[in-house]
């Protein structure tokens, strides 16, 4: 048997969750009305309330052995793209404008995440030339090819 | 022979164009590591909205296929593959490049998958409209177990734990039943308002398959992939040919397990090339050669992972029944255009299948062409920094989620699912069940609701549902693919992983 290489509370925790979705799935599917409606969520859900226990309760016992979970150096290197993306999607898209938000997002990520040095003034050009040109295809693809009328509020 | 009388469509100036463009790109994209085919034909759906249907198919159906091969610049030049299709050229095919040969390398890995590719499509054109006949003796009953067929195949098949393939499964199945019910007009499961009009197909899959990838891309920090690209000398084209021709079991082996392979639902290319690498070992005289820069190694192995793109798409355009993660993707590409495969497509779209199929074809031979002179340029963009990577994966999945319908909510239903897909991965979860949930939901419902109403009126659901000999053989396809999942589980790591070979 392979040891586990992630701590046991991150798979209950993850199974633990999709075990309470399973529940409320199944719970909904058999009280909602009108009953017929909901004939094959309460097959589906019977399927999954029971795979969904049997997981949590094997990743309570420790004998997950299929998922790496996540490091402490993987979360802390995601997190902040994660929140500048989920911004961007909930909220700057809308708010600001899909190209406007789009613009400041790639290249706060691109600055985020290039590997070359911040100090660099050639690299940060380099940063603006790839924002630049990658917003103009963009532009090219879906307004002028595409006709995609998308959410307009500061400049475009 | 009907496939011949549309050839000649796939050589209209937007058709063929189209056909280029689809080839051309899906080369460099398949060679930029971390954009599976999968993720590419997904995040090109969009584009194909303004298309005609067989237009759409047509720039799918190339990007599906070189995107396939274009995975092995990467794999030879830089030790990584390009998708898990590719992972099993890794092995011969980057130590030739290191001895200099990368460039026959190259060549050798696009000759075979030309090869393994056109048998692959001959197979999907000759086995098609007789299984889609086939198709039509099926009843309500009968199309509900094959939908859970397809779940539970690749639920099993595709994934590292059963139980977690299968759950996965489960919440694709869910999510597809949330919205309004089509019988009762009765509300399930809407939680947001987003919800309202269901979960949409196109902004699910983008979501499902890109985001997944930004975030692992997001994980691995600021660290530069430390790859570099290997030097390509000149080396003539009829050297490889010939050697080609000198390695006939190798490619008879590599096409015949890619083909079979591709048949099988839910049965990767990374399965195919692996297996045929191994069987390729096995049968040659040189074996001990074998991951050491052996030729054969490299045309059994991309032999194999064209071969299996035509008859993956079997079950697809016969039966509904995506065969691989990618064919889902063609399926919701089929969808959007109001095209729903099996007999429908045959009967009422000829012109659409034929001219799609026999792109495939044509693109086989285009993707060998192009891709001799684009590998140069392939393994450039190969080199492209994670973070512009991300960044770029992001705005493409943003901006082509929102253009399905114009609406926001798609794009928080893609994201969402996206994030959560990610850590569902880390868990052990895999996205190819859930998204074949996903798609093949309605499907099952649809045929289970109708069922039951026969059922009422005549026998009883269980009869009606468990009865009859294409019930029984169904059902105990289902049961032996979860069993035989589940043994082999237990006995052993089943496959090969990609940082395995990487590493």
């Amino acid at each position: 048997m392979s040891t586990p290489s992630l701590p046991r509370v991150q798979h209950i925790i993850g199974s633990g969750i999709v075990a309470a979705v399973g529940v409320w799935v199944a719970y909904v599917s058999y009280t909602q009305q009108p009953a017929e409606a909901f004939l094959f969520p309460r097959l589906i859900s019977s399927v999954f309330v029971v795979l969904a226990l049997w997981t949590f309760a094997k990743a309570c016992l420790g004998w997950t052995k299929v998922g790496n979970g996540i490091s402490v150096t993987q979360f802390t290197n995601l997190i902040p793209g994660l929140i500048i993306a989920l911004i961007y999607i909930f909220w700057a898209a809308k708010g600001l404008g899909f190209y406007t938000a789009t613009t400041i997002a790639f290249f706060i990520l691109l600055s985020l995440y290039d590997p070359a040095p911040h100090g660099a003034l050639k690299s940060w050009g380099k940063r603006i030339l790839i924002t630049a040109v990658f917003m103009a295809v963009m532009y090219a693809l879906f307004a002028k090819l595409l006709n995609v009328y998308t959410p307009r509020e500061v400049l475009f | 022979m009907e496939f011949l009388f549309y050839m000649g469509d796939v050589f209209t100036p937007i058709n063929f164009g189209l056909l280029l463009l689809g080839t051309i790109g899906g080369l460099i994209l398949g060679a930029t590591p971390g954009l599976s085919p999968t993720m590419a034909v997904a995040l090109l759906i969009p584009f194909t909205f303004q298309l005609e249907a067989a237009q759409g198919l047509i720039l799918l159906g190339a990007a599906y296929t070189s995107t396939v091969a274009g995975g092995a610049v990467s794999a030879i030049l830089l030790k990584i593959p390009g998708a898990p299709a590719n992972i099993a050229t890794t092995l011969d095919g980057h130590t030739m490049a290191q001895k200099g040969e990368g460039a026959k390398a190259l060549q050798l890995s696009f000759l075979a998958s030309a090869v393994g590719g056109v048998f692959g499509v001959l197979l999907l054109i000759f086995l098609t409209p007789v299984l889609a006949q086939w198709a039509l003796a099926f009843g309500p009953s009968h199309l509900f177990w094959l939908a859970i067929l397809g779940v539970t195949v690749i639920g099993s098949l595709d994934s590292a734990s059963v139980v977690k393939g299968l759950l996965s499964g489960c919440i694709g199945l869910w999510l597809a039943t949330i919205g309004f019910d089509d019988i009762m007009g009765a509300q399930r499961f809407i939680f947001h308002p987003a919800l309202g009009g269901g979960i949409n197909i196109i902004a699910a899959l983008i979501g499902l398959f890109a985001i997944p990838q930004v975030i692992t891309m997001f994980a691995k920090g600021r660290a530069g992939d430390g790859a570099e690209v290997i030097k390509v000398q000149k080396h003539p084209i009829g050297g490889a040919i010939k050697e080609i021709l000198r390695n006939k079991r190798a490619m008879g082996i590599g096409t015949a397990t890619g083909s079979i392979i591709g048949l099988i639902p839910g049965v990767g290319g990374q399965i195919a090339g692996l297996v045929a690498y191994d069987q390729s070992k096995k049968f040659s005289p040189d074996r001990d050669k074998f991951g050491t820069g052996h030729p054969e190694g490299v045309i059994a192995a991309e032999s194999a992972n064209n071969a299996m793109v035509g008859p993956s798409l079997v079950p697809l355009l016969t039966l509904s029944i995506p065969g691989s993660p990618t064919a889902a993707v063609l399926l919701g590409g089929l969808l959007i255009h109001g095209i729903f495969p099996g007999t429908d497509l045959f009967d009422n779209h000829p012109d659409v299948a034929w001219t799609f199929i026999n792109s495939m074809l044509i693109g086989q031979v285009l993707m060998c062409i192009f891709g001799l002179y684009v590998a140069g340029l392939a393994a450039k963009v190969a080199q492209v920094p994670q973070s512009v990577m991300a960044a770029i994966v992001l705005g493409l999945a943003v901006f082509g989620s929102y253009s399905v319908q114009s609406s926001m909510g798609d794009v928080y239903v893609m994201a969402s699912l996206g994030v959560m897909m990610y850590f569902l991965e880390r868990f052990g979860f895999s996205a190819a069940p859930l998204v074949l949930g996903l798609i093949l939901g309605p499907i099952a419902e649809a045929n289970f609701i109708q069922g039951s109403m026969i059922a009422n009126a005549t026998d009883g659901m269980a009869p009606y549902f468990l009865g009859g000999g294409l019930n029984i053989l169904l059902i105990a396809v289902v049961i032996a693919s979860i069993l035989y999942s589940g043994y082999m589980e237990l006995r052993t790591r089943r496959y090969t992983s990609k940082e395995e070979i990487v590493a």
